[in-house]
């Protein structure tokens, strides 16, 4: 095992260090194919195409190469100023996005347009990487029998809040970072992904958000075999592993990948509203339209499981039924971020403040969105300024919310948090689907998790593992049922508790809260007597 | 406002405080001498693990006790006059009470083997052993555990998880055999031994203790003359009340503080719960002293209510306890502590799976007494009601899913029983499938 281990470490380590190294290699040569390819597709208000427009100022480019991406960006970025001043000065018109980052891309030359080069590369991150992991958790979790073992989690600087965790946080939100701000530093990952892109679409090219999503699949498909791994015995374990890594690898990354291979709108459709918080946008509405019937059946699709799926199934199921087992944030959570658990407070004051904010950017979610639905319907805004409705910017409204709350809290908190604050900051302190499934939970429910009379032992395994905070020991000592809004149903309390004390179950809504529990054992007294 | 003092903010003496606090307005003082806030002692070998951060052993957090107006005061008692109503503490400070609730605890039983002086010997029983046994392993490769029950088995288990071997001597020639049936015991000493690699050894005792130049534990040699190298040698051969500093007060002790029902003890207004209490009388087949987390809770509850004005007797019913050896789970409820001798039982194991159940009956009246399981985990409620309704045999056969508390998509095994039992009795009964609005009592 011990082998096996160091094995794994060697290839995980060496080949992250390849993909880290990939980032800088190339240099940068833009081709008149390349900018035809990328800037005629898009148009400005009066019919003319991006690239008939920026050719002229792009000429002087083409062929000259650049050894560094910024001094090609800037060159590239100062043609494409020049042509947006003369523009506005003209017709007032302007180009909204210059494809600097594609263009970028497929400027590359070098080391990974080489195809030795490029295969080694490839081979590195996506075979040795992920191969790698997968030995060093094999060694690890091998055991003859199953049994979740947590062992020296608490004295490991990476898993216990320490400095290797906080090293790998910031890494993290730097990543995050680069991913939303400063995409170009990523294009040689977007090259490296291109081979996957185009099992789907012949001839594709990898954008950030496909490598981001491509990166996001073999994370949570490494760490979901880690999971199985290290919970096995525990059927809820396995079975739920095994959905969310569906639902992602499925629904939100190959299908819609399909989708676009055959023309039809590249929906994830799990993907709902408020959670995916650009639904009502007049753009999707109006994109989704544009498809005809199918493209109508999905966006409704979508409204449907907001409006009935989700009171329907939290009522059968509990909030688990998305949120542990189908979103995609949740299935990085439970996958990839396993480990970090442990990390989130228990403490009243946490739970004070989750509850205000979550429901606070609810608030701001469908403020947002109302707004958003009155620019595209024409409510409170005039034809010649549809963008201000009731005095208010709805587009302005929406960027800052697509910031704030889309970017840094969903994905630079969410996500680079992981090792600092637990794996479900996001879905504990933003996420306004989960506060809307939330509220079903809590009041209208058949779910639970029921508490074994007399059994607990206060060890509070159950509370360290609850990554969305919740005190579950302060329920189970006292017998007391656990209904709360924030509880995702992830069962790992219930896997970790020594004695069984707790049981998710979905039973007669009648049932779920008890009067002041009860100690079985002893006839002494009542508890609910009055003296 | 009269005051009551706790001595011992263990499970007992903080059930006790907390419920009084729930039925009156009294001032309450726990004074402990271990630690300045209530933990769970359950939860020291998580913590030893690496499982848990050390603030997590509290299940409180540290406002509680504030808020709740219970006085907590870290001190040791030396002496209590119970003709001041008073205590006298380590510091000199004299503190005094209105009633006085003794739950102290116990101390481990200490082995009066040759060699039993060296360092490199302790045992296990509160935060403070936890960080002694932090200091005591290191550099040690081999440790020897001598006592086969159940804190033997988790320091087992704290020393494999450092990477220590273990060699486990357990008196009993099966282990934990004054509770579980030979079956059961095979079963975990297959685990114990197969799955984790302790070297268990049942009916072996240390005979006496070798120790090297440094005054260090370096050995020790079983009542067979087999030789053990260890550098750490933990002994949990079993606890005792702790009463020592109660010698000259005039409160009657035996093994523990003597009480009644009532847990009153010979002097008015002085009680005793949990570990260090001794039951006068019996109270049906329990023993008279209770060491277990779970009657030291309902002991406390018991005894708030008296302190709150309405005098109340323990009345134990029906008997339950969990465990966990290693990886496997032990759950028991039944009508007795032991379950009587005559009673036969209804038997499906799977070493494979590391999971048996063993449904006891009483050969006469088929009524049913108890049930036991390892690896699976059954419903509290439904169990101690059948056991209060005096269900027959036939009926928790038939009714036994549910019992069932395993997670959502585990196999059932249920169906295992039913078949074990129809081959017993020569008999066709169905199993019935689990009804929520039986095991609730809804209309």
């Amino acid at each position: 095992m011990k082998l096996m281990s160091s094995i794994g470490k060697l290839l995980f380590y060496s080949g992250l260090l390849v993909f880290l190294l990939s980032l800088g290699t190339g240099s940068f040569q833009l081709s008149q194919e390349t900018a035809f390819d990328e800037l005629d597709r898009l148009h400005l208000e009066d019919g003319r195409s991006y690239y008939s427009v920026l050719e002229p100022e792009l000429k002087s480019l083409y062929g000259k190469e650049f050894s560094s991406r910024y001094a090609f960006l800037k060159a590239y970025r100062e043609s494409v100023d020049r042509t947006q001043e003369e523009l506005k000065k003209q017709s007032g018109l302007s180009i909204k996005d210059d494809r600097s980052v594609m263009i970028l891309k497929r400027s590359t030359t070098g080391l990974l347009r080489n195809d030795m080069a490029f295969a080694f590369v490839f081979s590195f991150v996506f075979l040795l990487m992920p191969i790698g992991a997968v030995l060093m958790f094999y060694a690890k979790y091998k055991s003859p029998v199953g049994g979740i073992r947590h062992n020296g989690i608490f004295q490991n600087s990476l898993t216990n809040g320490g400095w290797l965790g906080i090293f790998l946080g910031t890494l993290l939100i730097g990543f995050y970072i680069v991913l939303y701000f400063f995409p170009e530093w990523l294009t040689n990952w977007m090259l490296l992904a291109d081979p996957i892109k185009q099992v789907f679409i012949a001839g594709a090219q990898a954008d950030q958000w496909f490598l981001y999503g491509l990166m996001y699949g073999v994370a949570m498909l490494v760490m979901g075999l880690r999971m199985y791994m290290k919970y096995r015995g525990n059927r809820y374990q396995m079975f739920r592993t095994t959905s969310v890594l569906f639902f992602q690898l499925c629904f939100a990354f190959a299908l819609p990948e399909i989708l676009a291979a055959f023309n039809q709108p590249a929906v994830d459709l799990k993907h709902i509203w408020p959670l995916n918080y650009g639904y009502f946008e007049g753009s999707n509405i109006t994109s989704m339209y544009s498809y005809g019937n199918i493209g109508m059946t999905m966006f409704w699709w979508g409204v449907l499981l907001f409006l009935i799926g989700v009171p329907l199934f939290t009522y059968f199921f509990g909030k688990r039924w998305y949120c542990s087992w189908v979103c995609g944030c949740g299935g990085l959570a439970e996958t990839a971020g396993d480990s970090f658990r442990q990390l989130s407070d228990k403490s009243v004051k946490a739970w004070r403040i989750e509850r205000i904010m979550i429901h606070a950017v609810l608030v701001f979610a469908v403020l947002m969105t109302v707004l958003v639905l009155c620019a595209y319907w024409g409510i409170g805004n005039t034809p010649e300024n549809p963008d201000m409705v009731f005095g208010i910017s709805s587009g302005t409204l929406k960027w800052i919310y697509g910031f704030l709350i889309g970017s840094i809290f969903s994905g630079v908190v969410g996500t680079g948090f992981y090792p600092l604050m637990g794996n479900r900051v996001w879905c504990r302190f933003g996420c306004p689907l989960a506060a809307y499934i939330g509220l079903f939970q809590r009041k209208k429910s058949r779910f639970r998790i029921t508490t074994n009379g007399g059994q607990c032992i206060s060890c509070g395994n159950c509370s360290t593992y609850c990554e969305m905070g919740i005190d579950v020991r302060a329920y189970a000592q006292k017998g007391q049922n656990i209904v709360r809004s924030s509880c995702v149903g992830c069962g790992v309390c219930s896997a970790v508790c020594p004695r069984g004390v707790l049981r998710l179950e979905n039973a007669p809504e009648e049932t779920r809260m008890q009067q002041e529990p009860i100690v079985i054992g002893h006839d002494g007294i009542r508890l609910n007597e009055k003296l | 406002m009269p005051r009551h003092v706790i001595i011992g903010n263990g499970i007992a003496g903080i059930t006790a405080a907390r419920m009084l606090r729930k039925l009156s307005d009294d001032e309450i003082l726990v004074i402990s001498a271990e630690s300045e806030y209530f933990y769970s002692r359950p939860a020291l070998m998580y913590y030893f693990m690496g499982h848990m951060p050390e603030q997590a052993l509290k299940p409180y957090e540290d406002w509680f006790w504030k808020k709740n107006r219970i006085q907590l005061k870290k001190a040791f008692v030396q002496e209590v006059d119970v003709k001041q109503k008073a205590l006298r503490l380590d510091s000199g400070e004299s503190l005094s009470y209105d009633t006085l609730v003794l739950a102290t605890g116990s101390h481990a039983v200490k082995g009066n083997w040759h060699g039993a002086h060296f360092s490199g010997i302790q045992s296990l029983i509160g935060i403070h052993d936890v960080y002694a046994l932090e200091e005591n392993i290191k550099n040690v490769s081999q440790a020897v555990v001598a006592g086969g029950g159940l804190i033997g088995v988790e320091l087992a288990e704290m020393l494999l998880a450092r990477n220590i071997d273990v060699t486990f001597l357990v008196r009993e020639f099966k282990f934990w055999n004054r509770v579980l049936p030979p079956e059961e015991s095979q079963l975990l000493e297959k685990h114990i031994r197969d799955d984790h690699g302790v070297d268990l050894r049942v009916g072996t005792e240390i005979k006496d203790i070798q120790g090297d130049a440094a005054g260090r534990v370096a050995g020790i040699t079983t009542q067979h003359g087999q030789k053990i190298l260890c550098q750490f040698l933990g002994v949990t051969i079993g606890v005792a009340p702790n009463i020592a500093f109660l010698e000259s007060s005039g409160i009657e002790t035996a093994k523990g503080v003597l009480v009644n029902e009532y847990f009153e003890t010979n002097i008015p207004d002085v009680y005793a719960i949990g570990d260090c209490a001794e039951f006068r009388h019996a109270i049906g087949d329990r023993p008279r002293i209770e060491q277990i987390w779970y009657t030291g809770k309902m002991h406390g509850e018991v005894l708030a209510h008296t302190l709150a004005g309405k005098r109340t007797p323990y009345k134990p019913v029906n008997f339950f306890n969990s465990a966990k050896i290693f990886d496997i789970e032990y759950q028991v409820y039944s009508r007795k502590v032991v379950i009587p001798y005559e009673c036969q039982s209804v038997f499906w194991s799977d070493d494979h799976m590391r999971k048996s159940i063993r449904v006891f009956f009483d050969p006469q009246s088929k009524r049913f007494e108890g049930v036991t399981v390892l690896g699976i985990r059954l419903r509290h409620e439904v169990c101690d009601r059948w056991l209060r309704e005096e269900r027959s045999l036939d009926y928790v056969v038939e009714h036994l899913s549910d019992a069932r508390f395993d997670p959502e998509f585990y196999p059932g095994l249920e169906q295992k029983i039913v078949d074990v039992y129809n081959l017993m009795f020569d008999k066709n009964l169905k199993l019935k499938k689990r009804n929520w609005k039986r095991i609730f009592q809804l209309k």
